[in-house]
C-alpha cells in the first residue's frame, strides 16, 4: 500500500520494542479506545538513562509504527533527550506520515512524556511541571469519509 | 495466496463485459445523437441495452436512464422527488440511518435548504422496520428512501413492504439497490418503487456507469444540463461501450442467480462459522437476511486499519468501518446505528465474496484472520486490560 512510507510499513510489520516490562520504573498511557488509538509505554531507568523501553498499542498502522520508532529514538538515551523528543521528529524518522495521521506521532510523544512523569512521581523526584503541561492531543483527522463509492 | 474479498467496494470486470466494451467501442463508434448511419447504429445499440436492462428489472425501456453510476442515480432520484414535493408544499423526507453517503449527504444538503429529514433507526440486526417507517410517513412526506441491501453489513431491508405502504399512500419511494442488483432478485414491480439506483461495477461491469429507474410519471429533474440525451433528463454523450458492458454483466449475473446465491451463501456461512470461533467477536447484521457474499465482524481489542494492512500482507484484500480507514474521527455510521460502541466499531472487518470466491480461499481466510487478530491483540493494551479485568468485555 502506498498510503505509508516503506519505513512506516517496516516499523508497523516488524515493530521494535513491543511488549511489557515487569516492574517498570515508569508507565504512560495516552489516547482512548473511543477514538481508536491507545499507546502504553513502559520504561526502565538506570540513573538518568532509559535502559529499556517497551510499548503496547491499540491503533492503526501509523500508531503502531510511531510507537515503535519513538521507542527506538529514546532507548539508551538520557531522560532529557527523551523529553525533548517531538512528534515531528518521530514523523520525520518514519519518512513522514499522511497529514491526517500526524496525531499518531503526537500520541507517541505524549506517551513517552506521561511515562517519564510517572517515573518522577513514583520515585518522588523533583521535576519541572512546565515540561508536563496537560496538552490535549490534537485529533486532526477531519477529512474525507471513506466508503465504497456507488 | 491472493484473495480478493472486497467485492462490495468494486468487482473485477467480467471477461464477457470487457469483450463487449471493446467490440462496441469499435463497432458502434458513432454518436447516438448523430443523424448519419454510424450514429443511428449506435443509437440502436443504446436502445437495445436499455430494453435489456428494463427486461431484467421488470419495467419499460423508457423508464431506464443511464447515468455515471450509483451516486449520480441516488442524487438525481432524491433531488427530483424533493423539488417536486417542495412545489406542493411537502418538505419531509424519510430515510434510514444506514444509507450510503450518496443518499445521506444528498439529504444533508436538502436539510440545509429547509427540508425536514428523518432517519429511521435500525434494530441490532441492522434491519429497519415497517412499523418505524409508518410512524414517520405522513401527508407532508415528499419522499421515502430505503436501501435494498446495506453495503457494510449486507442486511436486506423490507423494501417490498415499505414500498407497498408508500404506493398505497401515493408517497414517492426510492431504493438504493446498488449492492443488491446482480446479487439477489430485483424487480421494480415487486419493490413498488418509483426510483431505483444501480451501479455496474458492483456486478462485474465497468466503473463510471450505472442506471436510474424512474417510474413513468415520477418527477425527474436534471442534475446535468446540456443536451437531449436520455430523454432530456441527463445531458452528455452516452458512454455506449460502458453501457453495453454493464448490460452484458447484468445479463450474465442474473442468468445463474439462484445457483450463484446458493453457492456463495454456503461459502459465506462457512466463513462466518469459522470466524465466529474467535473469542470476543460478533457478526454484524442479521445472519439470515443478508447478501449472499457479505461477512462483517467486529473484533474486540483491536483496530481495523492495522488488521487490513496485515491481511493485505497475507494477500487478503478486505475492508473495515474503522475511523482510521476513512480519515474521519468516527467509525462507520452503520456500525454505530446497530449499537456497536466506538471501542468495538473500530475493530471491524468486512469480507465481501463473489462468484469467483473458492472453497480454498475461504479456508485460507479462516486460517489467517484468527492469527492476525490474535497477534494484534497480543500487542494491544486494550486487550491486556480486558484480559486482566481492568476493562469489561463488550462482545
Amino acid at each position: 500500500m502506498s498510503l505509508y512510507s516503506e519505513k512506516v510499513m517496516d516499523h508497523f510489520k516488524h515493530p521494535r520494542n513491543v511488549g511489557v516490562i515487569e516492574n517498570p520504573d515508569g508507565v504512560g498511557e495516552v489516547g482512548n479506545a473511543k477514538c481508536g488509538d491507545i499507546m502504553k509505554i513502559y520504561l526502565k531507568i538506570d540513573g538518568d538513562i532509559i535502559s529499556d523501553v517497551k510499548f503496547e498499542t491499540f491503533g492503526c498502522g501509523s500508531a503502531i509504527a510511531s510507537s515503535s520508532m519513538a521507542t527506538e529514538l529514546i532507548k539508551g538515551k538520557p531522560l532529557k533527550d527523551a523529553l525533548a523528543l517531538t512528534n515531528k521528529a518521530v514523523a520525520e524518522a518514519l519518512d513522514g506520515l499522511p497529514a491526517y495521521k500526524m496525531h499518531c506521532s503526537v500520541l507517541a510523544e505524549e506517551a513517552i512524556r506521561a511515562a517519564i512523569l510517572d517515573y518522577y512521581k513514583k520515585h518522588n523526584l523533583p521535576y519541572d511541571p512546565e515540561l508536563f503541561k496537560e496538552c490535549d492531543h490534537e485529533h486532526d483527522h477531519d477529512g474525507h469519509e471513506g466508503g465504497d463509492g456507488e | 495466496m491472493f484473495v480478493y474479498a472486497d467485492n462490495a467496494a468494486t468487482t473485477k470486470i467480467r471477461p464477457a463485459a470487457l469483450k463487449v466494451y471493446q467490440e462496441v467501442s469499435e463497432k458502434f463508434f458513432g454518436n447516438p445523437s448523430s443523424l448519419h448511419s454510424a450514429g443511428q447504429r449506435a443509437k440502436e445499440e443504446l436502445e437495445r441495452c436499455r430494453q435489456a436492462v428494463a427486461n431484467i428489472l421488470g419495467c419499460e425501456a423508457k423508464e431506464i436512464y443511464f447515468t455515471s453510476g450509483g451516486s449520480e442515480s441516488d442524487n438525481q432520484a432524491i433531488e427530483s422527488a424533493a423539488r417536486a414535493g417542495a412545489r406542493k408544499g411537502k418538505r419531509k423526507i424519510v430515510s434510514t440511518a444506514i444509507e450510503h453517503h450518496a443518499v445521506l449527504h444528498t439529504l444533508k444538503k436538502l436539510e440545509k435548504e429547509g427540508f425536514e429529514v428523518v432517519l429511521l433507526p435500525v434494530g441490532k440486526n441492522g434491519i429497519v422496520s415497517l412499523d418505524e417507517a409508518k410512524k414517520e410517513i405522513d401527508e407532508n412526506t415528499c419522499l421515502v428512501s430505503v436501501m435494498l441491501a446495506n453495503n457494510e453489513i449486507g442486511t436486506i431491508q423490507p423494501v417490498e413492504e415499505i414500498g407497498g405502504y408508500c404506493r398505497a399512500l401515493g408517497v414517492p419511494f426510492h431504493t438504493d439497490a446498488v449492492q443488491a442488483v446482480g446479487h439477489m432478485p430485483v424487480n421494480v414491480k415487486d419493490l413498488h418503487c418509483d426510483y431505483l439506483a444501480l451501479s455496474a461495477h458492483k456486478f462485474g461491469g465497468p466503473r463510471g456507469v450505472g442506471a436510474l429507474y424512474a417510474r413513468t410519471g415520477a418527477p425527474l429533474s436534471n442534475l446535468i444540463e446540456g443536451g437531449a440525451q436520455e430523454r432530456g433528463k441527463r445531458a452528455g454523450t452516452e458512454n455506449l461501450p460502458a453501457i453495453a458492458a454493464m448490460t452484458e454483466a447484468l445479463q450474465e449475473s442474473v442468468k445463474n442467480l439462484p445457483e450463484y446465491m446458493k453457492r456463495v451463501s454456503a461459502l459465506r456461512d462457512k466463513l462466518i462459522g469459522n470466524l465466529s470461533k474467535i473469542e470476543h467477536c460478533a457478526l454484524n447484521g442479521d445472519s439470515v437476511r443478508r447478501l449472499c457474499g457479505n461477512v462483517s465482524f467486529c473484533f474486540e481489542g483491536i483496530e481495523g486499519e492495522s488488521l487490513l494492512l496485515l491481511l493485505d500482507d497475507k494477500g487478503i484484500c478486505a475492508s473495515s468501518g474503522s475511523a482510521c480507514t476513512s480519515g474521519s474521527l468516527d467509525p462507520s455510521h452503520v456500525l454505530l446505528a446497530i449499537g456497536r460502541v466506538h471501542d468495538v466499531a473500530h475493530g471491524s472487518l468486512r469480507l465481501s465474496l463473489s462468484e469467483d470466491t473458492t472453497e480454498e480461499e475461504i479456508d485460507y481466510m479462516s486460517e489467517e484472520i484468527p492469527k492476525v487478530v490474535s497477534y494484534l491483540r497480543s500487542i494491544s493494551p486494550v486487550w491486556r486490560d480486558l484480559q486482566e479485568g481492568r476493562r469489561s468485555f463488550i462482545l
